[in-house]
């Protein structure tokens, strides 16, 4: 029976310092009041029933200590504490992309070149992954605990998070926000794998089309060409090289183009709009699954200059005739 | 009654004053209203009890094989919603803090008296609503509600038993009210804000948060009700809602809430470890000043049950130091109740054994707080059994054996009757022991991995649960112990004398069980409390 976790991500280290910094402290204040407690018990207990006791004078240096060596403790656990937290949210620019659907009660995992699993997900040992989540009901959470990676995936928005596998072996995924009936069979495995057996698995199966090109697809399918194509006087802003970028809007704010911009643009046009086009684009809330907008975000994505590192395989060309020309600088 | 063959003389009290169910359901006095909440939070603490005992029974094993996993969800739902909302928040304030506010400053009752009753009510009608609901229909989605499950995706009862949580937050509202005026307006000539006993600092700081809290999540569940009766779209992120949103509401109640719970404890704990160490207490001023720091800073923290939601990691900041900050007030308390018992004279009797029961267990689970308001930290353990094992310390650890402690203490004045000593001390240590046992292992298992409301659970985390499961068992027999020899003690027991602890405290100055006015002349107040320097005026050092 295993007592601690496996560390198997590059910030499970991190974490369990961390713990063992808390551990100690937890240890020494809860033997030490628990000893005086017993100690003076024990030490001063009644010896006859008319006993009084001594009278102690309060002390105000006493109370000041008392409550500054707590806080320096609790400051330096908040700090580092910080210190770990802002290494968990913070990706790597070299992940690789995966994308996740959570739905009563599945994970469903998209790979960029068209890979698909169901409640497993393979990912290789010593490269940064980045996951890409939305959840198609009510909240859920992905939780790797060999990892310490944690993300509540919450429906009507993505959540993004990382994690980078560093020892191989197979890992316990579980849903960790309750999510109705079947809460607990929202679980699955893990599997880190040295790169070589990555680069085996990514080989073997019958990937479909890539994400990119499947967002292509839709991409024609609800007409989204028809204004966001390349042509001059178009009604809507060319979305080639669009992501990562900043972005000017109407409201006179600017911010940087990234996978929530446009999942909101999709679902909720009007709420970000871009400066100098007007509000027509009508809402596709409810009209596209959220893996479809996955797949969509992952192609508006394939648009701006270099796929990302690690592949999105682009696969199956002349899918969206005008707006293949721009594909041409994407790598390969 | 109990004094049937006794003789005719006896003394009238609260209790032999008036007879028959209508004296009863109709009394404005505030320690039979005591009596009255004592009857219910018992009843919802036993449903509540037997909720969790199912719980465990189900996580013997690990498959989900003694009930379906709709059933499991119920359970845990009901144990959850019966305990917090019925038997946690009600329990000390309306037992305790209503049978001693007055008397401990010397007044006749509450400020409110009829206000008070209906306080009683409101919490019955509540909780028998939400008992109908989660027994009749069935609620799954857990205390917290969390949306959209909640409101859209859920096929439970949820608004019926967020109408019983609405109907007795009202209660909570009214009694918290009827404390503070009480407090502010009642206390007996000579009976200054720092000659107050710290029961009643802690019952001001709890009421301060029971009126500014409760009606956010009266607000909150009345959303919850409206975008599930008429699709209002406000916590539903498919018509535009913000699912995270609802967190928001909730934890701004529900983290002052378990000050609510634990702010009470303390105040007992500060009574029962000056009684029993026969000294004044160590620091007064701090404890008091730290119970409604406590009650502040409390309203500032509810972030931190969101550092994975994908709140902005600035909030994240901010909330992890606020959390910290907290804690400091706490530590005060612990660190002022052992100094108090250096030097003291310090008497073993059940109430005492709760009380350093209490300052272990409410240590420990606090430190490991700290852990949950550690951001890095948190993101592993939360939503494990982590989190159920320290918040279980807290409530059941930390408020629990307090009630159990103080209701010991008072048990003598509260019925005129004393409890076998042999059969309390052996139930302190089977709480003791049956409550480590059960909660400990789920530290462990939690930091392993095991979420929490799970009904099914890989193999290797068994024998942590076995463990839980056996505690649990044990846990259970203890809280049946009292149960019976406090009823028994009512017909059989010893009378009590009026000060059978030798305690400070007006309370300690009536007959027990107290005359219906608690005081035959208002009492004047000349001095400190906890003054136990009796025959010792020459002060040393």
């Amino acid at each position: 029976m295993p007592f601690f976790p496996d560390e198997a991500s590059s910030f499970a280290g991190n974490v369990d310092a961390l713990y063992g910094f808390l551990i100690a402290v937890t240890a020494f204040f809860s033997i030490l009041i628990g000893t005086l407690v017993v100690v003076f018990a024990i030490r001063y207990r009644r010896r006859s029933p008319d006993e009084v006791a001594t009278e102690v004078h309060e002390s105000a240096v006493l109370e000041l200590v008392w409550t500054l060596i707590p806080l320096g403790l609790v400051l330096v656990m908040f700090v580092w504490g910080a210190r770990v937290y802002f290494k968990i949210t913070r990706p790597p620019a070299n992940a690789i992309e995966i994308y996740v659907t959570g739905k009563q009660w599945m994970w469903k995992i998209q790979h960029t070149d068209g890979h698909r699993e169901m409640n497993e997900l393979h990912v290789p040992v010593g490269t940064p992954v980045r996951l890409t989540m939305a959840s198609e009901d009510v909240i859920h959470s992905f939780y790797v605990p060999a990892f310490r990676f944690k993300r509540d995936v919450v429906p009507g928005r993505f959540s993004t998070a990382w994690f980078e596998a560093v020892r191989p072996g197979r890992y316990h995924l579980f849903c960790a926000e309750y999510c109705g009936t079947r809460h607990s069979n929202m679980i699955g495995w893990v599997y880190a794998l040295k790169p070589a057996d990555y680069q085996i698995w990514l080989s073997g199966g019958v990937p479909g089309e890539s994400l990119a090109s499947a967002g292509a697809k839709r991409f024609i399918e609800h007409a989204c060409n028809t204004c966001h194509g390349d042509q001059a006087g178009a009604r809507g802003p060319s979305l080639t090289g669009l992501f990562g970028r900043q972005i000017h809007l109407q409201s006179g704010l600017t911010l940087i183009a990234d996978e929530a911009y446009i999942r909101e643009s999709i679902v909720n046009p009007q709420a970000k709009l871009l400066a100098g086009y007007p509000p027509i684009m009508p809402t596709f809330q409810g009209l596209i699954s959220e893996e479809g907008l996955l797949q969509l975000t992952a192609y508006i994505k394939s648009l701006s200059s270099a796929p990302a590192a690690g592949g999105a395989a682009q696969t199956g060309p002349a899918l969206a005739p005008p707006i293949t020309p721009e594909r041409k600088s994407s790598k390969r | 009654m109990t004094n049937a063959n006794e003789p005719v003389n006896r003394r009238v009290n609260y209790l032999n004053a008036r007879y028959g169910v209508r004296s009863w359901l109709l009394t404005t006095d505030h320690k039979r209203i005591a009596i009255l909440y004592l009857i219910g939070v018992t009843f919802f603490f036993a449903l509540g009890g037997l909720a969790a005992a199912l719980i465990r029974l189900e996580l013997l094993t690990p498959a989900g094989d003694v009930f379906q996993a709709e059933v499991y969800n119920k359970l845990f739902t009901t144990h959850g919603v019966l305990m917090v909302f019925f038997f946690m928040i009600p329990a000390i304030p309306g037992v305790l803090g209503n049978f001693l506010i007055p008397l401990m400053i010397g007044a006749k009752d509450v400020a409110f008296p009829r206000l008070n009753l209906l306080s009683w009510y409101l919490f019955a009608i509540g909780g028998l609503t939400a008992f109908w609901a989660v027994v009749h229909g069935g609620v799954d989605t857990g205390w917290t509600f969390y949306t959209p499950y909640s409101t859209v995706y859920s096929n439970g009862w949820v608004v019926v038993t967020a109408v019983g949580i609405f109907i007795s937050g009202f209660s909570s509202i009214l009694t918290g009210l009827n404390f503070l005026v009480t407090i502010h307006t009642m206390r007996a000539p000579g009976m200054t804000w720092m000659r107050m006993p710290l029961f009643c600092w802690g019952m001001y700081a709890t009421g301060i948060i029971q009126i500014l809290g409760t009606p956010v999540i009266a607000i909150t569940l009345l959303l919850v009700a409206a975008e599930r009766l008429f699709q209002l779209g406000i916590f539903n992120p498919a018509q535009g809602g913000d699912p995270v949103l609802f967190q928001h509401l909730f934890w701004f109640y529900s983290h002052p809430a378990v000050y609510i719970m634990i702010l009470p404890a303390m105040a007992i704990i500060s009574e029962l470890v000056t009684a029993f160490s026969r000294k004044p207490i160590f620091g007064y001023k701090f404890i008091a000043g730290s119970s409604v720091a406590i009650a502040v800073l409390s309203f500032l923290v509810w972030g931190h049950h969101m550092f994975v939601s994908g709140q902005s990691v600035y909030a994240g900041l901010l909330f992890s130091i606020l959390s910290f900050m907290v804690a400091i007030p706490s530590a005060i308390k612990v660190f002022n109740w052992t100094a108090t018992l250096y030097k003291g004279s310090v008497s073993y009797q059940t109430p005492l054994l709760y009380a350093l029961g209490f300052i272990g267990l409410f240590t420990f689970g606090g430190l490991t707080g700290l852990m949950l308001a550690t951001l890095g930290l948190d993101i592993h353990v939360h939503d494990t059994y982590f989190i159920v094992a320290h918040f279980h310390y807290i409530m059941v650890g930390g408020t629990i054996m307090a009630y159990m402690g103080g209701l010991h203490f008072w048990w003598p004045k509260i019925s005129g009757k004393l409890y076998p000593e042999m059969w309390s001390r052996v139930s302190a240590w089977v709480i003791f022991i049956g409550f480590n046992l059960t909660f400990f292992p789920q530290f462990i298992v939690g930091y392993l991995g095991m979420p929490r409301r799970y009904h099914q659970y890989p193999e290797e985390f068994q024998v942590l649960n076995v463990m839980s499961t056996a505690g649990a068992s044990i846990l259970g027999v203890g809280y049946v112990i009292p149960l019976v020899y406090f009823i028994w003690s009512m017909r059989y027991g010893k009378a009590a004398a009026d000060n059978p602890w030798g305690a400070t405290g007006l309370e300690w100055e009536t007959p027990s069980p107290p005359p219906t006015d608690n005081f035959p002349d208002t009492p004047t107040v000349s001095g400190r409390p906890y003054d136990y320097r009796t025959g010792r005026e020459e002060a040393i050092g």
